[in-house]
């Protein structure tokens, strides 16, 4: 009965038919009676003094029920926006947390920042309200250039040199004397460039106050209802965490930027309050361009050094990394834990030190963006790697495989603090080059440039840390939070299951993969599972979903859940069939008395837990009703070799991906299309950073890239058919022997294009995102 | 979007009084510049008024070699004609199919937009802009940045195209938008070669010199040595001015190639 839709299965997603059918129900397809329009008055300077704020125009406007400002906000006690990742600096030193508030009081630091609020009865009257809201700037000198930023003005006077924090991990005498023995090195200057996620659903919220009960509901976009719900609570100071319930429906997508704590959705949960109706506020798309997180936007000088047969001795890496203008909730982790703890990448290199220092700009907050850190780090370490290999005239997937950390190896710990648990990077770069047709590469290049066009092949062999995370390895390097999850099964009195997770849908497919680990744990029909998620009303504390941690630690809670299910229906069953619980056995849906015929399907053990009619009230409560807590004891480390082939077009300097390869490792897979699907969509963004994604600021701060008329989304006709397969070594430490695939593509393709254009063009260095124009300048100037 | 009134005339007489008794008017066709303006509030008409009810604006005609494209004629109505194949292909290029079959051919030429396609056929084709008022030839009708040989409620109500004996249209898309970052048409007729850029300057053009060389030898190879002056032309993100002056030339030789395998096949 299960094999169809158990583990191991590609089963259709039970999501699919609501979301192509234009009925699945997102924040914005909630409406409350009575409900009334935010819309937020945006600062138009990359950085100002924010003297008055004159609101008697907006407020006299026709239909505007109220204007806010910061100061309203903070006179009633709304705290600031935290960052939840404590940093501290290689000297000791606390990382720099600038005050935030949820709107601008006294400075505004980046096009796009909230300064005021204004509720109407229509959206019409509450635009036309914002455009009357009359501030009073005085403009000041932008900091946007990231290479300059700690030799401009302050932005903030509580950091000198906008310095957030001089990170640093790692053993930097060791790494010197590395250097100092090696026979080669290879230098690199990188530029990571910022990304803007554009999730195709905008960020929304709708919030509402009970004044009888005295609570408040917010429906809201979130990757996390339950952190977003402990923020608003506890730092924030919206409401007492029992009095606020977080409802996060469907979601279309977060790639990260939906796991943070924004301005909007507090000004409108406090405003509901405030105001005693409800308050809704969506985004529009040149909002979320200007004022959801951004990613990535990094400056980096890495150098490598080797001994003269191609070993890695050391890793050397100085990054700087943008912060934006405020800290948003997880920004101080991204470059540091997420980042420099990944530069072992697949390598036994045995000394590492990296330094970053996070500087504050007059640009969009800076954020996790799919891979989170992860991308960075392989970026830098997989074109140094490919560097090198051309430096020293080896063949990269030789010097990679001459550096590769052995299955015999694991576990393995490496210098930059982290235990791999398990891997084989030979098997998945031996299938990728199987794939790849490598071994035809020169005759293709040769046929490219028979007909005048240029031809590369690169490779990247990632890693990443996933399943975030343990949670007192995560606390003790500065996280606010733990990062267990919870997963409750409660079986009905007829036998269907309905399953709730801690951990947050936006795509992932929790309805289904969940609904498939029911079905094959407890032998349930995959049509009567029923997953529930996104509400802190219905589930306990959690932590929702980034990292790739849905399956590995949301799922390890749900099965151990089904152990206690089973571990209980076996007494229930050993009374009814009046036989020894160790005598009793579980499988595909029946309790079995060993060597007997004495049985009992998984229905019939629920009906006596609920009609307990015979049953051990004495020693057992009724009912079947399970809940888990699961706190991960590693990450996990999915891995995996991308092939890339480009065509270039020397005349206009397009760049054609030719082929695609990507062979990973994640662990057992539950369902193989959900993977596929996953990783072509990791793949697209990761392609798109290399190619055609760019956020781009000019010096006066003013957003350029602020609409699909200038930022390049990947499209189906810019990407190759990809030809994904797997490897697998199963991890060591989580019940389902999973590792995650969410964020892989994304972290291992973007070197991988980038190391086969610059082998087209005979280059070394070529800044992201390589347009037609960057390629014919570096063709022209080869 | 701010509220406006909104008209849907059924002549042109009728449209060009709205406009005039409008304290700012705004014509709509359809709609693919206009209604994003509005929606992002950066224009605010008193009125807009809609021509796609206007009496004999739609539609595709032949006559003495020449097509007569009607103002309101969508995209995808042009790309599916096959009187001018180089005019079909060029619609068929323009923007995704939403735009095709909202888009039109009087909407596209009255705004001379840089990066429109259009443009680039009404110069290289020999053609005609028809208004509620009078005739005005291609080569007279684009005057600069968004700017047209129209008067203030001048309606555009068709565009007569001269069919080429050869012809090519050479576009690099913006990777964002899918406009033409440069766009090239080379068209022949018999003897001589009208060549249409858009794209590149601040509105669409005739390169003069490419023509002079392709009329005197037509191939491809013909340009390499053709001077392009860039200093006019757009930047923004994607390409710089002389990025684009290059890619006229490119574009150029890949038409002129195109025409050349035609003609060879």
């Amino acid at each position: 009965m299960t094999a169809e839709t158990g583990i191991g299965a590609s089963v259709k997603r039970k999501e699919d038919a609501r979301f192509i059918t234009g009925t699945g129900r997102y924040t914005d397809d909630v409406s409350a009676p009575g409900q009334s329009y935010a819309v937020f008055a945006r600062s138009p300077h990359a950085r100002a003094k924010l003297g008055g704020i004159d609101t008697s125009a907006a407020a006299a406007s026709d239909g505007v029920v109220a204007v806010f400002t910061g100061a309203d906000l903070q006179a009633d006690g709304i705290g600031d926006l935290p960052c939840g990742w404590m940093v501290k600096s290689k000297d000791g030193s606390d990382m720099v947390q600038p005050p935030h508030p949820p709107l601008a009081i006294e400075r505004v630091n980046y096009v796009g920042e909230p300064y005021a609020v204004v509720v109407a009865e229509t959206l019409e009257a509450a635009k036309n309200g914002a455009e009357a809201v009359q501030a009073d700037f005085e403009e000041l000198p932008a900091v946007v250039d990231l290479k300059n930023a700690a030799a401009a003005d302050s932005i903030h006077d509580a950091a000198p040199n906008n310095q957030c924090y001089d990170w640093e991990l790692g053993d930097g005498a060791a790494t010197d004397a590395a250097f100092e023995r090696a026979h080669h090195v290879t230098r690199l200057h990188i530029v990571n460039n910022r990304l803007i996620p554009n999730a195709i659903e905008p960020r929304a919220a709708l919030g509402e106050y009970d004044a009888a009960a005295g609570s408040y509901t917010l429906h809201t976009t979130s990757q996390n209802p339950h952190l977003e719900r402990l923020v608003l609570a506890a730092f924030v100071n919206v409401a007492p965490e029992a009095k606020l319930r977080v409802i996060s429906p469907d979601v279309g997508g977060g790639f990260g930027s939906k796991i943070f704590v924004y301005a909007e959705e507090t000004a409108v949960i406090w405003a509901a309050g405030k105001l005693r109706r409800p308050v809704k506020w969506r985004a529009e798309r040149s909002e979320s361009f200007l004022a959801d997180a951004h990613g990535r936007d990094h400056v980096t000088d890495a150098e490598l050094a080797l001994a003269e047969d191609g070993e890695f001795l050391g890793l050397r890496v100085r990054t700087k990394a943008n912060m934006g203008a405020y800290l948003s909730t997880f920004a101080s982790s991204v470059p540091t834990y997420l980042y420099g703890t990944l530069l072992a990448g697949q390598y036994k290199t045995p000394a590492i030190h990296v330094q970053v220092q996070a500087l504050f700009t007059n640009t969009a907050p800076v954020d996790a963006y799919r891979g989170a850190g992860r991308p960075e780090a392989t970026y830098v370490v997989e074109r140094l790697v490919e560097t090198a290999a051309r430096e020293i005239g080896m063949d990269p997937s030789d010097l990679r495989r001459r550096n590769f950390i052995q299955p015999d190896d694991f576990p393995y710990e490496t210098p930059v603090a982290l235990t791999y648990d398990t891997g084989d990077y030979e098997a998945s770069l031996d299938k990728a080059l199987a794939h790849a047709d490598y071994a035809g590469f020169a005759a293709r290049k040769a046929a490219s440039e028979a007909s005048g066009n240029k031809r590369g092949i690169g490779f990247s062999c990632y890693i990443e840390a996933c399943g975030l995370a343990p949670s007192q390895v995560a606390i003790s390097l500065g996280a606010g939070v733990g990062l267990f999850e919870v997963g409750e099964v409660r079986v009905d009195v007829t036998g269907s299951v309905t399953v709730t997770t801690g951990s947050h849908s936006h795509g992932q497919s929790h309805e289904t993969t969940f609904a498939q680990i029911i079905s094959e744990k407890l032998g349930v029909q995959f049509e009567n599972v029923t997953v529930l998620h996104g509400d802190t009303g219905r589930s306990d504390y959690a932590l929702g979903t980034y990292g790739s941690r849905s399956l590995a630690v949301g799922g390890s809670a749900i099965v151990k859940a089904t152990e206690k299910i089973v571990a209980k229906g076996k007494k229930i069953a050993a009374h009814i069939l009046e036989a020894k619980e160790d005598q009793v056995d579980f499988a595909d849906g029946v309790f079995q008395v060993v060597d007997s015929n004495q049985s009992l399907t998984f229905g019939e053990v629920a009906f006596a837990a609920y009609v307990p009619a015979n049953y051990p009230l004495e020693e057992l409560e009724p009912g079947l009703s399970e809940k888990a807590f699961y706190d991960p004891p590693n990450f996990t480390y999915p891995a995996g070799a991308h092939i890339c082939e480009v065509e270039v077009d020397p005349q206009t300097g397009v760049v054609r991906i030719e082929k695609f390869v990507a062979v990973d490792d994640f662990g057992h897979i539950v369902n193989p299309m959900i993977v596929e699907g996953q990783v072509h969509g990791g793949l697209a963004q990761g392609i798109g950073q290399a190619l055609l994604e760019h956020g781009v600021y000019d010096e006066t701060g003013q957003l350029l890239s602020g609409s699909y008329m200038d930022y390049t989304m990947p499209r189906a006709d810019d990407l190759p058919s990809f030809l994904v397969d797997t490897t697998t070594t199963p991890c060591t430490h989580n019940p389902l022997g999973v590792k995650g695939c969410g964020e892989a593509g994304a972290i291992g393709s973007t070197a991988a294009v980038m190391n086969a254009v610059t082998n087209a063009l005979g280059v070394t260095e070529l800044p992201m995102p390589a347009t037609p124009e960057t390629v014919w300048r570096a063709l022209r100037e080869a | 979007m701010y509220a406006f009134s909104y008209h849907k005339p059924a002549t042109a007489q009728e449209a060009a009084d709205l406009m005039a008794s409008a304290d700012e008017g705004a014509y709509l066709a359809g709609g693919m510049t206009l209604v994003p303006t509005l929606k992002q509030r950066l224009a605010a008409p008193s009125d807009v008024i809609d021509l796609t009810g206007i009496h004999g604006l739609r539609g595709i005609r032949t006559l003495d070699g020449k097509v007569k494209v009607g103002a309101t004629t969508r995209h995808a109505e042009v790309a599916a004609n096959e009187h001018i194949p180089v005019l079909a292909d060029l619609a068929g290029r323009i923007g995704d199919p939403h735009v095709r079959n909202c888009g039109t051919l009087g909407g596209s030429v009255a705004n001379s937009d840089p990066a429109a396609d259009y443009p680039a056929a009404v110069v290289a084709l020999d053609a005609t802009v028809h208004t509620n008022k009078r005739a005005i030839a291609g080569d007279e009708f684009f005057k600069g940045l968004f700017e047209t040989a129209l008067e203030d409620g001048e309606i555009v109500t068709a565009v007569d195209f001269r069919a080429p004996s050869a012809a090519a249209y050479a576009k690099f898309p913006n990777p964002a938008s899918r406009y033409a970052v440069v766009g090239v048409l080379v068209a022949r007729y018999g003897d001589q070669v009208r060549v249409g850029v858009t794209g590149a300057g601040p509105c669409a053009f005739r390169a003069a010199n490419i023509e002079a060389a392709l009329a005197a030898d037509f191939r491809p190879g013909a340009v390499d040595d053709v001077g392009i002056d860039y200093g006019d032309f757009n930047a923004d993100l994607h390409a710089s001015a002389e990025y684009r002056g290059h890619l006229v030339r490119v574009l150029a030789k890949r038409a002129v190639a195109q025409i050349g395998s035609a003609d060879s096949g």
